[in-house]
């Protein structure tokens, strides 16, 4: 018999509460188009302090940033300032209308124009537009503006996307989402791109590389210059994955490299929160002879400042825009965070930012190259890649990661990348300090131990959290996806 | 200021495990020409500094607080219980990542579940996915999966001019290299003719249909006929739907749409200048392994515990690569989890309350706006909270005046619709009292004879 | 693992069954992909295949496949229950399994079992 822990919100339901009222009518009321309503409404009636409970109750089930360290790979789970949380509230932002008359919304323009002016500093490129709501809707804008600039200059026989193998599994989606075909291209021994395999693949049929630098492996690209030389000389573009932007603040400009295009991924480098999924932020930043394609609209000055008068910011639509990929502006909650974020590092504390990221990575590997395997080994950025596995003993990756819930740590990412054999991402992050570091050290080395020992407390794992493992079979095969159906409501 | 808890004696303790002497030596693998460049940035800030430079950006605007609002347009001024803001301040829901590990996730997977859960109950439909970025990208994901569905083989997609002129145009552009036709997305087209005038663009290469309901214009339409008509031809349908307006009328669901997404920002998300809002995104249960985006399903645990976890994962892109349907990867878990809360304290009463006083005064606000000497219904047909109004003055003349009067009028229809110049889209909520309704009934009349 | 020896294998892990002309995919390959959640033959009877023709797509709990034809020839049949039942692909790859049926196709060029079996276990970890 299947225990409940916590009923959901239909099963608590009781016919005739109510959490929040309205007041009646203040106006005459109006005729109802009878043939057009609905017979009933199946909401689940519930008090206030019933919805607060519950979700109390689910949220204690979460593992979260601001309970403990998450050194998720990839995914720069870093702490989220509390001041960007009390920022993107403030009733000046929040009860601003997207379509409100630019005169009324000067505070959220300018703050939107000096943000895409500190990200082109920040990366090198000469625009950058806000819009894309995530990393992986940023990549499809990214995309986009590469098939339409080789269109635009007659050169509409370049249909294959190049893609390093250790790519995250959106680059390949959004080159299909657009038509292309992708050529996947290796790594060489040191978790570079493969030089050799690269060439071969240029021709003038490329669209591009799509480039993660550093790449998933947490590795630099050593050839990085000559990689983005050869694409460019057969006529392709880079684009840029951000999504390991983190490690670059104040280190280096992705633009000054010769990277064409590329998304930042606000929610990892700029501390807006993940939200359990979302939402995301991607704003994409294009070097000049890209500009002209950006999504319409972006920010700019429609009049300058003089003596009296601030400048009037408004709306601008490049020349040769893809149009619009989302609905109004953007994420703009998440850009007041990011916005909040930048404004208190300042240009030192990005660097800090990138430097502790790094040096907290590097820390770990040093502290973990003894016991876990790390096929790439070497100086990492901010993140490295080892191997789950224990000699000797019968465990895997996942085994691992189940026990280090154990241990009240978040597992690293793992199977991925693809690349490697039973894969452990490890990001630490810069927000977290030496000490948070060694538990977590020396909890992976004692669960390599344990793996030797007492192999089945890994495979059982975990066994101190408030659930245990799930049967993801029976999930997909009985396909239970939501608790209220037609023939069971008031039953 | 930074939140970097490491000290200088800590960090050269770092530096010895690692074997390197300083900081700048983890770098070597960077160009050394383009290593450690001078950013020209503002200077650091304490939280102090930065929390009033914000905040004078956010007393920069006008807000529809400080004005009264009748803008609408695919975004909506509706109250916001306390109670939403409460529980999406809890750092275990807004600081957790995507729930992957689902032993530490179950309040992120449970509420998700119960989000499903209540879209699949407001749009009458089977499945609902974990959300989109919002309304718009909803419905380009909703023709990812009726080309999915059909596995390229037809290539034509019709869509109403009287769907939101900006989901057309996210539509166009993401649809740019899939060689689809899209019909029907013709502003010039006859406005007045209804729903109707799309049988004559479906045929049998047509994957999907787009409706919008209540249309663009607020009107409501039954698409039950125009629904069975589209699956003749063996075409899916969607319709995009707002979710106030189904807390009291008949479900998409109802009229037999295969796919119903929409905007979700009415259900409890503040307006926040355009974002992040959410695309709910619901079908039915045979189209499942075509839909994009993430999903959560329900099981057992190794404990015998009822759990969620996401499921059906190998349609997604980090497995399936180039051939998913979208490369769609977050979701919007934050502003779903408002959603689900916002809906769960409004519950069966509360948001057919807010849905009938949208109605009401949407009605008072058009009977009288209309019995102004030159002020016009634009559209002879039923309406939720939004209309569209002839006016006998430049729509930006009047909204200039409106203005002056402390009064954010609606959106002006000529920038979209050629045939509609001087026709304002006017949008009133539970939030618009009878006497703000006076009020822009008043100014308009002074407008109306300047 | 189960390789009869009254098959030709691919590669791509399909089988091709010279006497009925049926095609599936492998018990290593089943193996590989665990527990499988949706299969969609994306062909129909009458349609001409040739090698490397994609002829089903196949998602299990953790991965994901595409499925090719082995040979060249003319569908004749598709398992219409494997949509409703993908599990059959896990517990009987090779009977229930079935993916198609194809006429006139032509097995040489595949490899016989023996040669199957070396290639599978060269890609055991």
């Amino acid at each position: 018999m299947t225990e409940v822990i916590e009923k959901t919100i239909f099963e608590l339901s009781s016919p005739g509460r109510t959490g929040v009222t309205f007041p009646d009518p203040d106006v005459p009321r109006a005729e109802l188009p009878e043939s057009l309503l609905r017979a009933d409404l199946p909401l689940p009636e519930l008090a206030e302090v019933d919805v607060v409970r519950h979700y109390m109750r689910l949220s204690k089930f979460n593992y979260s940033v601001d309970g403990g360290f998450y050194p998720l790979g990839s995914c720069t789970m870093k702490y989220n300032p509390k001041i960007n949380e009390d920022m993107a509230r403030l009733p000046g932002f929040a009860f601003t209308h997207p379509l409100q008359p630019v005169e009324t919304v000067q505070g959220n323009l300018a703050l939107m124009y000096t943000l895409q002016e500190w990200l082109k500093e920040i990366s090198g490129f000469a625009a950058v537009t806000l819009q894309p709501a995530a990393g992986a809707h940023g990549e499809l804008t990214g995309v986009l503006i590469m098939r339409a600039w080789h269109k635009s200059r007659g050169d509409v026989k370049r249909v294959k996307m190049l893609i390093p193998d250790s790519a995250h599994g959106t680059n390949p989606a959004s080159s299909g989402m657009t038509g292309l075909n992708i050529v996947q291209i290796p790594s060489d021994g040191r978790g570079n791109v493969d030089l050799a395999a690269l060439k071969a693949a240029c021709d003038d049929t490329v669209v591009g590389l799509m480039l993660t630098n550093p790449n998933t492996l947490g590795l630099f690209d050593e050839h990085v210059e000559e990689v983005i030389k050869i694409v460019h000389d057969c006529g392709g573009l880079v684009y840029g994955d951000g999504a390991n932007l983190n490690a670059l603040l104040g280190i280096v400009r992705p633009g000054d490299l010769g990277i064409d295009v590329m998304h930042f991924n606000l929610h990892k480098t700029f501390s807006t929160p993940h939200g359990g999924g979302g939402p995301g932020s991607g704003p994409v930043g294009v070097a000049a002879h890209l500009a002209e394609f950006l999504p319409s609209p972006i920010v700019g000055i429609l009049e300058e400042a003089d003596d009296e008068q601030p400048p009037l910011f408004g709306f601008i639509e490049p020349k040769r825009t893809i149009g619009r990929v989302k609905a109004f502006h953007g994420h703009f909650g998440m850009l007041v965070r990011t916005f909040t974020y930048i404004a208190m590092h300042g240009p030192e504390g990005l660097r800090q930012v990138a430097e502790y990221a790094v040096l907290n990575a590097n820390y770990l590997l040093a502290r973990l190259r003894g016991t876990y395997r790390v096929p790439y080994d070497r100086i990492c950025m901010h993140e490295f890649v080892a191997e789950g596995r224990v000699e000797g003993a019968d465990v895997h990756a996942l085994d691992i990661a189940k026990r280090l819930m154990d241990y009240d740590f978040h597992p690293p990412t793992n199977y991925f990348p693809l690349i490697i054999h039973e894969a452990l991402m490890i990001e630490p992050t810069e927000t977290e300090n030496k000490d948070t570091l060694d538990a977590f050290a020396e909890a992976l080395i004692k669960i390599a131990e344990e793996a030797k020992t007492t192999p089945d407390l890994l495979h059982a794992a975990p066994h101190k959290t408030p659930f245990g493992r799930v049967d993801e079979v029976k999930a997909a095969r009985e396909l239970v996806l939501c608790c209220w159906l037609p023939e069971n409501y008031n039953k | 200021m930074t939140y970097i808890p490491i000290s200088s004696s800590e960090r050269e303790a770092m530096l010895t495990a690692i074997g390197v002497e300083k900081i700048e030596n983890l770098f070597k693998d960077i160009p050394a020409r383009y290593r450690f460049p001078d950013l020209n940035l503002p200077p650091a800030m304490t939280e102090m500094e930065a929390a009033v430079e914000v905040g004078e950006l956010a007393s920069g605007n006008e807000t529809v607080r400080d004005l009264v609002s009748f803008l609408g347009a695919g975004a909506y001024n509706h109250y916001v219980p306390s109670v939403i803001d409460h529980i999406l301040r809890r750092g275990e829901f807004y600081t957790a990542y995507t729930p992957y590990q689902p032993e530490v996730s179950q309040g992120t997977l449970q509420a998700t579940f119960e989000y499903q859960s209540l879209v699949t109950a407001l749009t009458g439909m089977e499945v609902s996915n974990a959300s989109h970025y919002d309304g718009a990208t909803a419905v380009a994901e909703a023709v990812n999966m009726a080309y999915a569905q059909f596995r390229g083989k037809r290539t034509k997609v019709v869509i109403s001019p009287t769907v939101h002129p900006q989901y057309r145009a996210v539509l166009r552009t993401y649809t740019q290299g899939m060689g689809l036709e899209l019909a029907g997305d013709d502003p010039g087209a006859d406005l007045a003719a209804g729903p109707a005038s799309l049988r004559s663009l479906m045929d049998a290469n047509t994957a999907l249909v787009i409706v919008q309901y209540p249309d663009f214009f607020g009107r409501l339409y039954d698409y039950t006929s125009l629904i069975a008509d589209a699956h003749a031809q063996g075409a899916l349908v969607c319709v995009a739907a707002n979710p106030t307006a189904l807390g009291l009328f008949k479900s998409p669901g109802e009229m037999g749409a295969d796919i119903v997404v929409g905007e979700g920002q009415p259900l409890g998300i503040p307006l926040s200048y355009g974002g992040p809002y959410l695309g709910f995104f619901a079908t039915r249960k045979q189209y499942v392994h075509k839909m994009a985006g993430r999903l959560v399903g329900e099981t057992v645990d190794n404990r015998g515990q009822r759990a969620y976890v996401l499921t059906l994962t190998a349609r997604e892109q980090h497995i399936k690569r180039e051939r998913a349907t979208s490369n769609i990867c977050s979701n919007q878990g934050l502003m779903a989890l408002a959603a689900a809360v916002y809906l769960s304290v409004l519950g069966r009463t509360g948001l057919r309350q807010v849905a009938e006083l949208c109605y009401h005064k949407a009605h008072y606000a058009a009977a009288q706006i209309t019995s102004i000497p030159g002020f016009q219904y634009c559209f002879d047909t039923p309406f939720f909270h939004e209309f569209a109004i002839c006016c006998p003055r430049p729509v930006d003349e009047i909204n200039a005046h409106l203005l002056e009067h402390g009064i954010l009028g609606g959106y002006d229809l000529g920038q979209d619709y050629p045939a509609l110049k001087d026709h304002m889209l006017i949008a009133v909520t539970e939030m618009n009292t009878k006497d703000e309704i006076d009020a822009l009934v008043e100014v308009l009349s002074e407008a109306s004879h300047d | 693992m189960n390789i009869p020896a009254n098959l030709k294998y691919t590669k791509s892990d399909e089988w091709f069954d010279p006497v009925t002309g049926k095609v599936g995919l492998t018990d290593f390959a089943q193996g590989q992909l665990s527990d499988i959640v949706f299969v969609e033959v994306v062909v129909s009877p009458g349609d001409v295949i040739e090698p490397g023709k994609t002829i089903a797509s196949v998602e299990s709990v953790k991965a994901a496949a595409e499925i090719y034809s082995p040979v060249n020839g003319k569908i004749v049949a598709v398992n219409d229950a494997l949509s409703s039942n993908p599990e059959t692909l896990n517990s009987d790859p090779y009977g229930a399994g079935w993916m198609i049926q194809v006429e006139g196709g032509d097995a040489s060029g595949l490899m016989d079992a023996a040669a199957y079996e070396k290639y599978c276990e060269e890609r055991a970890h």
